[in-house]
């Protein structure tokens, strides 16, 4: 596995890389200098988890009512405005994308994404522990990042437009099935890294700029149900160097639920291709 | 498990080769963004991506078919990890294996190919010269080093010739697409189907066992199909290169480059007399014999492979998993290296999922001795050098991966192109048609019956022959056809055709209904059980029938056609609308093509 350096990334104003090597952060929680936070489901959390990390599902996440209770969630994990947020997952980096999303939505600065998964991380031998962590509760402002939102309306009203590019994160056969009308479709793991959440900053630059999207351009990237999968294409756009990129977090399920039209790709079978 | 013991296996030494050239990405890669500014036109851009294998997708402009060119369909574990990787990165999450060995990606961005073949450089694969008018991958019977039958290992030339011509410039504007195909014996070889056909042969010259190939020429299957005819007695090894290579300078000079229709070599050598060709041929290779550099040669590496088992394997296992039997009958064959066993992976329609490629990385570095798997001209991928005593474990690996159907080696593995599913020309769903046989057979138990085993389906969306339907027993091709004035999707049938080195073309024996073939295939079976004399298979049977030599209420193809046309009465569109609906659509059949991508 090649280890790439964390100074290797500090695009825009961050003060912290998108991506946290595990050896980096391993000296992050030795230096007490991190909260780590794991969004797998509780009882995963309770057979293991990294070291200091505490537990914030993503249904917790997603459940609460109004960002003042979202706000809340992150404040009872002892999370406050200036500590350095590391999430993780064991889900490709999807769930873990979708946490550190809200929390930059909230207002939070601070916040990366480990780049391997959990089982990545244990395979690799590092520590793990199985307390259960608990922090003293902390206090977190409201500060919304309007800017890394999309709305229905909003991506209602963006498509088509000249300067917006509407990305698909769900896998091929899903979009070619059905999409928001004129989305260009960039499976998530187009983005994945053979042993890591996300490719180098340079292959997904590459990536990005084979399928003619220019960094002038803004991005919204939406999936299938919550925003998840398109909230790791949010981050791998970030990493890729484009700085204007927003989420549909609610994504197509919400757009169908409105009864807002999709596009197919017709003329082929493609279902049939796939196999077992 | 691990008491089997890793220590007692030997690991045969194969070299790795490496198909794929670096700069060929980028240039890739540079070429799309020219073609996406507008600086290159559609059919020099068309022409560069075919050659570089890269086909275009059922009326889609933006999405490509990725062939990845498998000589002797040779694929090792790390190829095949790195395969599930590009598939659910760049395509529908899984890939499909082709009649010739190929390996494709379907629905690929063709912005996205370049980084496909970025991954695949890694691994040492290439798409070069899979599609246009190339030599196309080589092919070479997966029985190759391990048939009983065969005279010796064809493998080491197959790759040989593969890698003579593989960016050879002397193949690089051929009138049309050029196929070689390599067998191991008589039976297993595809041979007499191909452009050029090799079976290995031993010749006694002077007192001394000489090596070399039988080679058949101008053969071929397509919308006029034609089975190759044999140049000479034997070729030797000195020879075969210089007949090879006189043989493609021959149709590039004479090749029809005008009649799309009729531009494969198998047109010129109809159209002149096999016998003059014959002539031109022989007389060719003397002037290539005598004008070609002494560097010019096969670059053969054989390799050395134990003659059985080591001895001390001996104790046979006791574990005897659920399905075991009927999988060891339909699926596995002994090796002529005693102790060592082929297994056979049966897909659906050549169709396999990214974690099921991943999966049988792992089991092939477990499992065979030679550490790669090949791909076969049944759409199927085999294992080879295993243990026999390791079969119940390679088993259960195989169930816990989803890829332990029986059947393989049987009737039941029936072969479909891709069809609708991704091809412009096809006007059936013959993919899936191929699927729903291969289900309904193996639920039936249709792939235990020995006198069904020998038997083969092969189906085709279109007259043009991927699905090789006129080598099959019961072969199938798509089309459409006007019943109770509405459009339904219907299949020519053909009877008896068969591959081999005795090779003959099935012949066309009615039209039916898609919806209507799984029933006529039952009852030809159910007629076949009735009348079938003691211990003939099915293929005999058909072929005795088409010989009008039916002893029973069937005599002839025509007492059988009654039969069958009765069956294939269809009723109204009102009465019944799924009748006029092909497999895997939901709305009404239209028959939708458009430019084919076969000729560049």
């Amino acid at each position: 596995m090649r280890s790439l350096r964390s100074s290797e990334y500090h695009p825009g104003s961050r003060k912290y890389p998108i991506l946290i090597e595990p050896y980096d952060l391993m000296k992050a929680i030795a230096k007490k200098k991190v909260r780590v936070v794991d969004v797998r489901k509780t009882e995963e959390y309770r057979e293991g988890h990294l070291p200091t990390a505490v537990s914030i599902p993503l249904a917790n996440v997603l459940n609460a009512e109004g960002l003042e209770k979202v706000v809340e969630v992150f404040e009872n994990a002892g999370i406050d405005d200036d500590i350095h947020v590391v999430v993780y997952d064991d889900t490709f980096g999807a769930l873990a994308a979708r946490v550190a999303w809200t929390l930059e939505y909230i207002g939070h600065q601070n916040v990366s994404l480990l780049s391997v998964m959990y089982s990545t991380w244990k395979f690799m031998g590092l520590k793990t522990e199985k307390r259960n962590v608990v922090y003293k509760k902390a206090k977190h402002s409201l500060n919304v990042n309007k800017d890394i939102l999309a709305t229905v309306d909003y991506v209602n009203s963006s498509v088509g437009q000249d300067g917006k590019v509407l990305v698909d994160s769900r896998e091929r056969l899903n979009y070619l099935d059905h999409h928001i009308p004129k989305a260009i479709n960039i499976p998530w793991k187009t983005f994945s890294g053979e042993n890591k959440i996300l490719r180098s900053p340079g292959e997904l630059k590459r990536l990005v700029q084979n399928r003619g999207i220019s960094n002038t351009q803004e991005v919204i990237t939406y999936c299938g149900s919550v925003g998840t999968l398109s909230g790791l294409a949010y981050y791998a756009l970030q990493l890729a160097g484009y700085r204007n990129v927003k989420l549909y977090a609610k994504s197509l399920k919400e757009w169908k639920s409105l009864g807002l039209p999709t596009e197919i790709v017709h003329d082929a079978n493609y279902w049939d291709l796939s196999a077992g | 498990m691990k008491s089997r013991g890793q220590s007692r296996r030997l690991q045969i030494k194969r070299t790795k080769e490496n198909w794929a050239r670096p700069e060929e990405v980028n240039t890739f890669a540079e070429i799309v963004k020219l073609y996406r500014q507008k600086k290159i036109g559609e059919e020099e851009f068309r022409r560069f991506r075919l050659q570089n294998g890269t086909y275009g997708s059922r009326m889609q402009a933006n999405f490509s078919m990725v062939r990845i060119k498998v000589p002797s369909g040779i694929i090792t574990p790390e190829q095949l990890e790195k395969l599930a990787f590009l598939s659910d990165g760049f395509s529908i999450g899984g890939a499909h294996v082709s009649t010739r060995q190929n390996i494709q990606l379907h629905w690929v961005q063709l912005d996205d190919v370049s980084e496909v073949l970025r991954g695949l450089e890694e691994v040492g694969l290439t798409t070069r010269e899979a599609c246009g008018n190339t030599i196309r991958n080589v092919v070479c019977s997966p029985f190759a080093g391990v048939c009983p039958n065969e005279a010796f290992d064809a493998t080491p030339y197959a790759k040989a010739v593969a890698k003579f011509f593989l960016r050879n410039p002397m193949n690089q504007n051929l009138p049309r697409k050029f196929k070689f195909n390599f067998a191991c014996c008589q039976e297993h070889s595809l041979v007499r189907i191909a452009d050029v056909g090799l079976v290995p042969a031993v010749k006694e010259v002077n007192g001394q066992q000489v090596k070399g190939f039988r080679i058949y020429l101008g053969g071929g299957l397509g919308p006029a199909s034609f089975i190759a005819e044999l140049l000479e007695d034997f070729t030797p090894m000195d020879d075969v290169l210089p007949t090879c290579m006189a043989t493609v300078r021959l149709f590039d000079r004479l090749g029809d480059r005008e009649k799309m229709h009729r531009n494969r070599m198998r047109y010129l050598v109809h159209d002149m007399g096999f016998v003059k060709f014959q002539k031109l041929v022989l007389k060719e290779r003397i002037i290539v014999n005598a004008t070609k550099s002494t560097g010019v040669k096969l670059e053969i590496v054989e390799e050395e492979t134990p003659s059985a088992a080591p001895a001390i394997v001996s104790h046979e296992s006791n574990v005897n998993p659920t399905g075991f039997q009927r999988w060891l009958r339909t699926n596995t064959v002994p090796q002529k290296q005693r102790g060592y066993v082929m297994a056979f992976i049966t897909l659906q329609s050549g169709d396999i999922t990214s974690r099921q490629l991943k999966a049988i990385a792992e089991i092939c570095r477990e499992f065979s001795a030679e550490g790669c798997v090949r791909t076969t001209p049944s759409q199927n991928i085999v294992l080879r050098w295993v243990l026999r005593s390791d079969l119940p474990y390679l088993y259960e690996k195989l169930v816990a991966a989803g890829l332990a159907n029986p059947g393989a080696l049987t009737i039941a593995s029936t072969v479909g192109c891709v069809g609708t599913a991704s091809c412009n020309l096809a006007i059936t769903n013959s993919h899936r048609l191929a699927k729903e046989i291969q289900g309904k057979f193996i639920e039936l138990g249709i792939d235990t019956e020995d006198g069904l085993r020998d038997a083969t389906i092969k189906i085709s969306g279109c007259p043009n022959s991927c699905g090789q339907h006129e080598v099959a027993t019961l072969g199938f091709y798509g089309g459409a056809s006007r019943v109770n004035n509405s459009l339904a999707p219907t299949y020519i049938m053909l009877l008896g055709g068969s591959t081999g080195e005795n090779a003959s073309l099935g012949k066309v024996f009615t039209r039916i209904p898609a919806k209507k073939v799984i029933d006529i295939l039952l009852k030809i079976i159910e007629l076949y059980r009735q009348e079938r004399k003691e211990g003939e298979k099915l293929n005999e049977w058909i072929d005795r029938i088409l010989r009008g030599e039916g002893t029973g209420s069937v005599k002839n193809s025509e007492g059988l056609k009654v039969i069958v046309d009765k069956i294939a009465q269809l009723p109204s569109p009102e009465e019944s609308p799924d009748s006029y609906v092909d497999y895997g659509n939901e709305t009404r059949f239209t028959a939708k093509t458009a430019r084919g991508e076969c000729a560049a």
